[in-house]
């Protein structure tokens, strides 16, 4: 039995190295030469000036910019803090939340519903992206909101809108953050 | 439920029944120490750990010493990770100096990673460090998994060889399976999760100026409502593409984040959540293959492997419809599915999963012992959720975790082999073993440890308004789903949840991580004992009266077998949290 013992803690040792600490330096070390923009949270830097993620969602308010989707991530989009709402379908917290955010995306177009995904949080509460239905449905306040024709609001969303990858996976999308970034070199607005 | 959410459904299961065979007959060689490619790479390691460690690798275990064993390893393994977790504070690679996890927290998160259920009563990225998470719960995640299948691999020796004392070599078993099998597909899996998005570095955590300052009101305990503006946006990062790719291969489902699969650092784009899906089922699917192998019964393996698929099918067609109904509760949104959206219920979704991803993901991680999830499951709809909750009630044998899967549908085979022996009255026999008294008690008792984990630890929690029904996040019929989820989640070493229950309490800490340790522990002696047993019988030749194992009947029955056990214990359970919740849904009833 004492053999045993020992022989389990000698075997605990040798394969923590192994596999605890020499398995995730190398993956680390190829990751870091090989991807290194992926690696490394694929960061948007502006003048030097680190203002976020390509794949991590930040909040937006106001007539200007294409509003993410409610966040649960700590304040909002705490990309330090990731977390879904966990309410449950039948939670009456649910229901108010989401009646009182149609009745403000309700004033873009009173006579239609609002997509189902700009007023339900993601499950990371750091979702990058809208649906294409969610980006159109902005089109009309931010075009105004920019001083900018809706058929030019419209390319900037087509460009920063993947489809299905490979034509097949998953679900076609819009890049919110990287959308306003677009918005603000086309269009900025002086005073911020 | 659209014609190309299907299509992702088929192909992600195509891959998976591809896969199986190669990978089954690899692992068969690996087990029965044949020759195979990788020998080359792998058997000098194995030779130094087995020189550093004094393990002879000749020496065969009967079931007793095997279970002893690994009873021993478990414990070390467990020790270390309270310590590290405990000490993190003095320890390297703590960037963002987290202080070491209180006493209650470190033992529920050493059982957790130590039974391969990956229970996370913290957030990670505000509790864990870089170190404790790669030294510990990454370690846990490859043996863990290891582990169990070793012990899947000692139940099939069990069957396959006759007038045996002995099953193998744990320490043997155990490192080939983390050497031949798990090491090499997490490299590749690693680097390819990399390549999708998912980060891999030491950095400490970014800030990042927001495009646009927010303005968020907070509202305190006592009422009073604050303005605060926030300008930056931290950003955690990680080691996290090794750890990933470990906690799905390994079916642990430990994230490095909060958020699990759904933070797009873990899960970034559909191609990787594919990847991620595949990695839960690889294994368990081949493994079935690796019975039919060293029973020398392919059509046996097969067999069984149709049986988890025809259960797997169900789930998915039942969350899948479930969630692309969307909320009826929801006014003046649109949940229709079209070209420009996925539709449904989007509360708790990644938009570049949709529907469909989110709904097969759910199913897949709960018929295996997985538990990463891609989405809120407490967000689910009433019968979405339902999905996960039988899928882990009918005990995680639908293809389930690596090893502890096969070894789990292999106690359902030897009771559905005693129902159909009782139903023409002939000793019941299993590929030429017969099947006795003994075999059946030890398979009752794993059968009847779960649910009495489950179901009494539930009820002890709801009598305690304090301790139990406290930490609710949500009330009316959702809340009772809550409590049953987290016991039924860790008994059956899965780990997802029903998030909203706030289990970081003493209480929940303490009896979820007993749950835990009864889950996989009390049920792995029976079955060695099950393993020891049918070793040691002699093989008798088949007569007319042997029920063929290798048919389609087979297969129904078997699958009735599972399903009624897991009915006649849970469906009371379950009628008072989510088919009740359901009913009120309808009726337009919120909480």
């Amino acid at each position: 039995m004492r053999r045993n013992v020992i022989t389990a803690i000698l075997y605990t040792a040798v394969t923590t190295v192994l596999f605890g600490l020499i398995y995730p330096l190398v993956i680390t070390g190829l990751a870091q030469v090989f991807f290194k923009d992926q690696a490394n949270g694929q960061l948007i830097y502006q003048g030097g000036q680190l203002v976020g993620s390509r794949i991590i969602g930040q909040g937006f308010t106001g007539d200007d910019y294409f509003h993410s989707r409610p966040s649960a991530a700590g304040a909002g989009y705490d990309a330090a803090n990731s977390s879904g709402s966990n309410y449950g379908p039948t939670s009456k917290k649910l229901v108010d939340r989401v009646s009182s955010d149609v009745a403000a995306f309700k004033r873009d177009h009173p006579d239609r519903d609002v997509p189902i995904d700009l007023v339900t949080s993601s499950g990371s509460g750091l979702d990058p992206d809208i649906t294409p239905a969610g980006a159109e449905f902005q089109v009309a306040r931010v075009a105004r909101g920019r001083h900018l024709s809706e058929d030019k609001v419209r390319q900037l969303v087509a460009k920063n809108t993947l489809g299905r990858q490979f034509g097949l996976l998953g679900e076609p999308r819009v890049n919110v953050l990287q959308l306003n970034l677009d918005l603000d070199r086309v269009a900025p607005v002086a005073t911020r | 439920m659209t014609a190309n959410g299907w299509f992702q459904i088929f192909l992600f299961f195509a891959l998976v029944l591809v896969c199986a065979k190669p990978l089954g007959v690899y692992m068969a060689r690996v087990f029965e120490r044949e020759k195979t490619y990788a020998d080359v790479v792998f058997r000098p390691v194995e030779r130094v750990i087995y020189r550093l460690t004094g393990i002879d690798e000749t020496h065969e275990m009967r079931w007793t010493e095997y279970a002893v064993t690994m009873l021993l390893f478990s414990a070390v393994t467990m020790v270390m990770t309270y310590a590290v977790e405990r000490l993190q504070q003095f320890l390297p690679l703590n960037p963002q100096h987290f202080s070491g996890v209180t006493p209650d927290l470190a033992f529920n998160t050493a059982a957790s990673f130590t039974s391969n259920t990956n229970w996370q009563s913290y957030v990670p990225e505000t509790t864990m460090s870089y170190l404790t998470q790669m030294l510990t719960l990454a370690y846990h995640n490859f043996f863990s998994a290891a582990v169990g299948i070793a012990l899947a691999i000692a139940l099939i020796r069990g069957i396959s060889r006759r007038e045996s004392k002995t099953l193998g070599n744990f320490w043997v078993d155990t490192t080939r399976a983390s050497l031949w099998v798990l090491l090499p597909m997490s490299i590749v899996v690693a680097l390819l999760l990399v390549s999708q998005g998912v980060v891999q570095n030491f950095r400490p955590y970014d800030h990042a100026r927001l495009v646009q300052a927010q303005t968020v009101t907070a509202t305190s305990a006592d009422g009073k409502s604050s303005t605060q503006t926030i300008t930056t946006q931290n950003i955690a990062q990680g080691p996290v593409a090794s750890q990933e790719a470990i906690k799905m291969l390994g079916t642990n489902g430990g994230g490095f984040f909060e958020a699990n699969s759904a933070h797009p650092f873990e899960n970034p784009t559909p191609f990787s959540n594919l990847i991620e899906m595949f990695l839960i089922f690889a294994i368990p699917g081949a493994l079935t293959v690796t019975l039919g192998r060293m029973t020398r019964a392919p059509k046996h393996g097969w067999a069984v492997f149709a049986a988890m698929t025809v259960l797997f099918f169900a789930g998915v067609l039942v969350a899948y419809h479930a969630e692309a109904q969307g909320n009826p509760l929801l006014h003046g949104v649109n949940q229709q599915a079209s070209a420009l959206q996925s539709g449904g219920n989007m509360e708790g979704k990644e938009v570049r999963f949709g529907i469909a991803n989110s709904a097969l993901f759910a199913t897949v991680t709960t018929d295996a012992s997985c538990g990463a999830v891609n989405g809120v499951l407490d967000s689910f709809m009433p019968l979405g959720g339902l999905v996960p909750l039988v899928n882990m009630m009918l005990g995680e044998v639908i293809f389930g975790g690596v090893g502890a899967g096969l070894y789990g549908m292999l106690i359902f085979v030897i009771l559905a082999v005693f129902i159909a022996g009782l139903m023409v009255g002939r000793t019941p026999e299993y590929l030429g073993k017969k099947i006795e008294s003994f075999d059946v008690k030890m398979a009752m008792l794993f059968v009847l440890i779960f649910p009495l984990s489950i179901l009494g630890f539930s009820a002890v929690a709801l009598m305690m308004p304090s301790a139990g029904l406290s930490a609710l996040g949500n009330s009316g019929p959702h809340g009772l789903t809550e409590i049953i989820y987290a016991y039924t989640s860790t008994t059956a070493n899965n780990g997802s949840a029903f998030a909203g229950l706030s289990a970081n309490t003493h209480w929940y800490n303490m009896s979820l991580g007993l749950a835990m340790l009864i889950g996989r522990f009390f049920m792995i002696v029976p079955m060695l004992a099950i393993a020891g047993n049918l070793a040691r019988k002699k093989l008798v030749p088949p007569s007319a009266g042997t029920f063929p194992v290798t048919t389609p009947l087979f297969t129904v029955l078997l699958v009735g077998v599972v399903v009624i056990v897991g009915a006649l214990t849970f469906f009371p359970a379950v009628t008072l949290g989510p088919i009740l919740e359901h009913l009120l849904l309808q009726a337009g009833k919120s909480f």
